[in-house]
């Protein structure tokens, strides 16, 4: 927040005033449905806040955040699947296209501490590997964001086409498994993942604000003002951009793997390319470069559009094009950038 | 052999589907650094420009003159798919100029506008459309003596364009109440546009079969690219375009009206696109998620092609279309039966449409590592391209 020193105490205190209530009261108030799409929601926060560090703090674009998003979900997703069945037993799907043993990569995924890793280490793999190949050739503004945007096709592709390694279009189901004896798509697991959620929230917007806040944030933030002059001055930028898109997919496995055990599924949707210009949205409308906006925006406009789209479905759209309209054209620097503003004297 | 030039033949039909449908990006993305994610969706108009044509066509005219439908359709989508992007180009890209990111997510917002104003266009919401883009036009210099707080100040225009929204959607829905004006003209639909009876055959030639629909469309993008070299190359504005996009400041200096030379290349652009719509209708049916299924390839061409010459484009939407053909249909089995083991097994692998996708892509990344700008980068020694 440091590019707001302006501003009055209670102006930054407001938002975080806004969350703690919402997660304290909410659990109470909301019937379980409400509940549990507020905690995906919030999920969803934690992919905007690594899309904040990459795009409001580094200036990087990526339109491919639902690669790592949906890693994330899978690796657990597919933990899932293998942790309620005897020894030797595969999961159902497998019988359809009559496959008889277990494909070798879902073998590790039986362990649940190898599958707590995977959930993020996976999906920062993939993007170090990605990052690195597209930032050692100085690869960026429009064109990295057109080749993450490709690279998520390619990912959804893949996994939509591949039935007999992972289910296909039908994704993976989540509701039916069980952790400590319970159905996850219970109520009261339910409640422990929302929970869970809040908790994950706000230690991935304390990482980023750790992040962001000292020498290393001065750096990110100097690469998206003035990249070739900082590269003269003798910094690798390759490393840095490369190490802070690989922390954004890691924060974008962990929100994918919450969001999928709450809401039941992981599928290939997860990688569909509007998804994915989805949450620069939710970042943008929020306020780049203030993190908390980001998981406001999330949280924000999914609200919104679950509203608009239970009553007026087909308005959808078009609200969700003048929000990118309104957003770039009136409030660059979103929702709370405008409320943080200082009030200049005519 | 008969085989390889068949399956070369389909490959380059493709391709040229992707050269035609590039074209325009390629064109605009060389001179602003705009990607226009609303192209596909200019596409879109071009198709259903072509499905209106027809229906002119089948209601008015007599029978006789209906082969040629698709020969009227083709300035018609250019000029409603051009005029589309010249209003986008006045109203929304001017105003970002030097903000690549977020000109790419406005013009995303855009195109889901479009995608969804084909689904629910009726008479009484284009009337209620064209009242609200009235009223969002001339609000504002009404409320020029209107003082505001200094934060809500900069949101004058945002809030007189959402009230003339409001007053579009009750105008709209007082008028829907009449049933003939509430009837969707395309609805969310996939339509249907009928070849003429002459594109619907095929020419035999040494033992290729080739339906005359890609015949067609390959001499479309003949055409389209002999009309867009010749303009670039030899008239006074296609001139003034290349001096922009090889420098601006200096253009500028030197008297071109570098604001008329944006808005013309979007045209053209723009335009372009349309006739790609034109040429995909012969492909498969209209609707709405129409654009969303070229704009990704279409990205690869510009990036795999670079900005400096046309011709990267062309060689790029070959290269791509030829080869996801090539191994998409698995037909390189076929030409090449006595293949080693190895190689055999993954080629299958990616014998299907979309894991053809995935060989490309990585293909096209393995190619960025030796050529980070594309086939024709740009030549200069500026830091900052």
């Amino acid at each position: 927040m440091n590019s707001f020193p302006w501003l009055k105490a209670w102006r930054r205190w407001l938002p975080w005033l806004v969350l703690v209530v919402a997660a304290l009261v909410l659990p109470i108030v909301l019937p379980p449905f409400r509940l549990n799409l507020l905690g995906r929601f919030l999920s969803l926060g934690i992919v905007a806040l690594g899309i904040d560090l990459i795009w409001g703090y580094t200036g990087l674009l990526s339109l491919g955040q639902g690669i790592f998003f949906a890693l994330g979900g899978y690796a657990l997703g597919m933990h899932l699947q293998l942790g309620s069945l005897a020894p030797g037993q595969l999961p159902e799907f497998f019988g359809l296209y009559g496959v008889k043993s277990l494909p070798g990569f879902w073998q590790p995924f039986t362990s649940p501490l190898f599958t707590f890793f995977a959930i993020w280490i996976v999906p920062a793999l993939v993007a170090g590997l990605l990052g690195y190949l597209v930032f050692r050739n100085r690869i960026k503004g429009v064109y990295f964001s057109i080749l993450t945007q490709a690279a998520l096709l390619v990912f959804f592709n893949f996994f939509n086409g591949q039935q007999k390694l992972i289910n296909g279009t039908n994704g993976l189901k989540t509701d039916t498994a069980k952790v400590f004896g319970d159905l996850v798509g219970s109520d009261l697991v339910q409640k422990e993942l929302f929970w869970l959620t809040v908790v994950l929230v706000v230690a991935a917007w304390w990482l980023c604000r750790w992040l962001t806040k000292g020498r290393f944030g001065d750096v990110l933030v100097a690469i998206r003002d003035d990249e070739p002059r900082l590269r003269f001055t003798g910094y690798n930028t390759t490393s840095y951009k490369t190490l802070v898109f690989a922390v954004a997919g890691a924060l974008a496995g962990i929100s994918g793997a919450l969001y999928t055990v709450q809401s039941g599924i992981v599928s290939p949707q997860f990688m569909a390319v509007p998804f994915s210009i989805e949450m620069v949205i939710w970042v943008a409308v929020g306020g780049r470069g203030t993190l908390i906006g980001a998981v406001l925006g999330a949280v924000l406009i999914n609200f919104a559009k679950s509203l608009v789209s239970e009553q007026l479905p087909e308005t959808w759209l078009f609200i969700q094009g003048g929000l990118f309209l309104l957003v770039v054209t009136a409030l660059p620097d979103g929702l709370l950038g405008w409320w943080w503003r200082r009030e200049v004297k005519p | 052999m008969n085989l390889f030039y068949d399956t070369l033949f389909n490959g380059l039909a493709i391709g040229s589907v992707l050269v035609l449908a590039a074209l325009g990006l390629a064109v605009v993305f060389g001179l602003m650094g705009v990607i226009n994610m609303a192209h596909g969706e200019l596409m879109m108009l071009g198709a259903y420009t072509t499905f209106v044509v027809q229906n002119v066509f089948k209601a008015v005219l007599p029978e006789s003159v209906f082969p040629i439908y698709i020969l009227v359709a083709i300035p018609f989508a250019f000029l409603v798919s051009g005029l589309a992007g010249l209003l986008l180009e006045k109203t929304v890209v001017r105003r970002l100029y030097g903000r690549p990111l977020e000109t790419l997510l406005a013009t995303w917002g855009v195109s889901l506008i479009l995608q969804q104003f084909v689904r629910s266009v009726s008479s009484a919401f284009a009337i209620g459309l064209l009242l609200a883009v009235a009223i969002g036009l001339f609000l504002p210099r009404l409320l020029v003596r209107v003082q505001l707080a200094p934060r809500w100040a900069g949101l004058k225009g945002t809030i007189s364009w959402i009230s003339a929204g409001l007053v579009g959607i009750g105008v709209a829905s007082l008028l829907g109440e009449e049933r003939s004006l509430d009837q969707p003209w395309f609805s969310a639909r996939n339509l249907d546009v009928t070849a003429p009876s002459w594109l619907r055959g095929s020419i035999e030639l040494g033992g290729v079969t080739m339906p005359t629909a890609r015949l067609f469309i390959i001499a479309l993008t003949i055409l389209a690219l002999w009309g867009v070299t010749w303009f670039l190359q030899k008239s006074v504005w296609g001139i003034r375009i290349r001096a922009v996009t090889q420098n601006r400041s200096m253009s500028d200096c030197l008297g071109i009206p570098t604001e008329t030379v944006d808005a013309l290349t979007f045209l053209i652009g723009s335009g372009l696109a349309g006739v790609a719509g034109v040429a995909v209708t012969l492909l498969g049916s209209v609707g709405p998620n129409l654009g969303g299924n070229y704009i990704v390839d279409c990205f690869m061409v510009v990036v795999l092609g670079g900005v400096g010459k046309l011709l990267g484009t062309v060689l790029a939407a070959l290269g791509i279309g030829v080869i996801s053909y090539v191994v998409g249909s698995g037909s390189l089995l076929l030409i090449w039966p006595a293949m080693p083991a190895g190689l055999n097994e993954l080629i299958t692998f990616f014998a299907t449409t979309s894991m053809a996708k995935v060989l490309v892509f990585a293909l096209i990344v393995l190619f960025l590592q030796v050529r980070p700008a594309g086939l024709f980068p740009p030549k200069g020694r500026m830091v900052e391209a």
